[in-house]
C-alpha cells in the first residue's frame, strides 16, 4: 500500500488535491493511505516550499498547484 | 492520442488549436466591449428613473462603468500574469537568490517577488525554504513586500482607472520601498527575533523535482486557472470597493474631501496609514476607491499612502507570518514599511 502526504497550510486547494488523490486511487482500484501535513515545521523539514505538494512513499512528487490527474495517475501506479 | 477516455476530471479537455484560436478571440472580444463602456453605461444608467446629474444618477453611473471596466481588466491582467508566471517558480527564485550575497539582492528580491507565483497562505513554507536556504532575512522581506506591493492587478488597474502617471509613480515607489525596508531590516540583525524553531531548524533540501515541461497549451490553461480562481474569490471585493466608490464620487462634497484628505493637514497622511493597514481588501477592491478620492480632489500623497498601507500591510498576512517570526519582528516590519510610505505619502503632498 502506498503513503501519500499531501502538504498544505489548509487552504482550498490543498483539500482539492487530497479529493483528487482519493478519486484518482478510487479509480485505479488501490488503497492509498492520505496523510495531510499542515504543520509549517514538518513541511519545512520536507523541503516543502510552495503547496500544495505531494510525495508519494516519502518521495517528491510535486509542488504548487493542483496536480494533473492524470499524472497522479502515474505516479500512484508507479 | 493518449488514452484518457476514462479520465472523469479531463472530460472537457479542448484540443491545441482551440486554444490558440480561442485565446486571441476572447481577448479580441474583451478589448471591443472595453472600448464600448461608456455608451453601454450611460444607456444603462438611463433605465434608473433618477436625475443623470443628480448624486444618485453620477453614484449609479461610476458603478455600472466601473464594474464590467475593472472586472474586464481584471480578468485580462490575471490572465497575463498567470501565463509569464508559469516560467517561474519559488524553487527557482530560491535558487537564484541563494546565490547572490550582495547589495544587488535587495532589488531582485523585490523583482522576483512580483513574478514569482506564490499565494499568502504558503508564504509560511516559503519564508522557511528561502532563510534555511542561507538568503538573508532582509532580502526575503524585499520579496515579501514586493508580492503585494507592486502586484501586477494593482499596477494594471491603477493604469487603467487612473492614469500611467500615478501607475508609474506608484511602481517607482512600491518597489523602492520594498527594496528599501528589506535593506533597512537587514542591517539590523534580526535573526534572533525568529521564532525559536526557524532558527533552529536544519530543513531539509527541497526535494529536487523534475522540472515539468510546459507546453505554451498548458501555460494558456494556468492563465485561465488563474482567472477562474482568483476573479472568483476577489469579485465580491471588486464589487463592495466599487460601491464604496461610488458613494464617495455622488455623495461626497469635495470641499469635505479636500479638508479630511488634502495635502494641507499634516495628520492626513497617517490618518490614511492607520485606516488603510486593518482595512482587509485586495488591490482590485482598494483601487475604485483611489480612483474615486482622487477624483474628489484627495491629494495624491495622502491617497498614495492609503492604498500601500491597504495593499502591502495586512493583518491577516501577520498572523500567518506569526507562526515564523516574533511579535517583536513584526511590529519592527510593519513600522519599517509604514516609514516608507509616510515618506512617500509625505513627499507627494509636499511636492504636488
Amino acid at each position: 500500500m502506498k503513503t501519500v502526504k499531501v502538504y498544505g497550510p489548509g487552504c482550498k486547494r490543498c483539500d482539492a488535491t487530497e479529493a483528487l488523490v482519493k478519486q484518482v486511487a478510487s479509480d485505479l482500484g488501490i488503497t492509498v493511505e492520505i496523510e495531510k501535513v499542515s504543520d509549517p515545521k514538518s513541511m519545512a523539514m520536507a523541503g516543502v516550499m510552495s503547496t500544495p505538494a505531494v510525495s508519494v512513499d516519502g518521495k517528491m512528487v510535486h509542488a504548487g498547484g493542483l496536480p494533473e490527474a492524470a499524472h497522479l495517475k502515474q505516479w500512484l501506479s508507479a | 492520442m493518449t488514452t484518457e477516455t476514462h479520465d472523469p476530471i479531463h472530460h472537457h479537455r479542448a484540443p491545441d488549436w482551440l486554444w490558440y484560436v480561442g485565446v486571441p478571440l476572447v481577448a479580441t472580444l474583451g478589448w471591443l466591449i472595453y472600448g464600448q463602456l461608456i455608451p453601454m453605461s450611460e444607456w444603462v444608467t438611463a433605465l434608473f428613473p433618477v436625475a443623470r446629474d443628480s448624486h444618485t444618477g453620477e453614484a449609479i453611473a461610476f458603478f455600472v462603468y466601473d464594474v464590467p471596466k475593472v472586472l474586464l481588466l481584471l480578468t485580462g491582467i490575471v490572465f497575463v500574469t498567470g501565463v509569464l508566471r508559469s516560467w517561474f517558480s519559488p524553487e527557482k527564485t530560491r535558487a537564484i537568490l541563494a546565490g547572490k550575497r550582495q547589495i544587488w539582492g535587495y532589488p531582485l528580491a523585490a523583482l522576483l517577488g512580483v513574478l514569482t507565483p506564490f499565494c499568502s497562505c504558503s508564504s509560511v513554507p516559503l519564508f522557511i525554504g528561502f532563510v534555511s536556504a542561507g538568503i538573508p532575512l532582509g532580502v526575503t522581506f524585499s520579496f515579501l513586500i514586493a508580492g503585494p506591493m507592486v502586484g501586477p492587478v494593482g499596477l494594471g488597474l491603477l493604469y487603467g482607472l487612473v492614469g500611467w502617471q500615478i501607475a508609474t509613480i506608484y511602481l517607482v515607489f512600491g518597489f523602492s520601498i520594498a527594496t528599501l525596508s528589506g535593506f533597512v531590516m537587514g542591517r539590523m540583525g534580526l535573526e534572533r527575533y525568529l521564532q525559536d524553531w526557524v532558527r533552529d531548524l536544519n530543513a531539509g533540501p527541497t526535494g529536487d523535482l523534475p522540472e515539468a515541461r510546459l507546453t505554451l497549451v498548458d501555460r494558456l490553461k494556468i492563465g485561465v486557472e488563474q482567472v477562474r480562481e482568483i476573479v472568483g474569490k476577489v469579485w465580491i471585493w471588486v464589487l463592495i470597493g466599487i460601491g464604496i466608490g461610488a458613494a464617495i464620487h455622488g455623495y461626497v462634497p469635495e470641499d469635505m474631501m479636500l479638508r479630511i484628505m488634502g495635502g494641507e493637514a499634516w495628520w492626513s497622511v497617517p490618518a490614511a496609514v492607520t485606516v488603510g493597514v486593518p482595512m482587509y481588501t485586495n488591490a482590485a477592491g482598494v483601487i475604485p476607491i483611489v480612483e474615486a478620492l482622487l477624483g474628489k480632489g484627495a491629494a495624491l500623497g495622502t491617497t498614495l499612502a492609503f492604498m500601500m498601507s491597504v495593499i502591502a500591510l495586512s493583518l491577516p498576512e501577520m498572523i500567518i507570518l506569526k507562526q515564523v517570526l516574533t511579535l517583536r519582528l513584526i511590529a519592527i516590519f510593519i513600522a519599517v514599511v509604514a516609514a516608507g510610505i509616510l515618506a512617500t505619502g509625505y513627499l507627494f503632498n509636499f511636492l504636488l
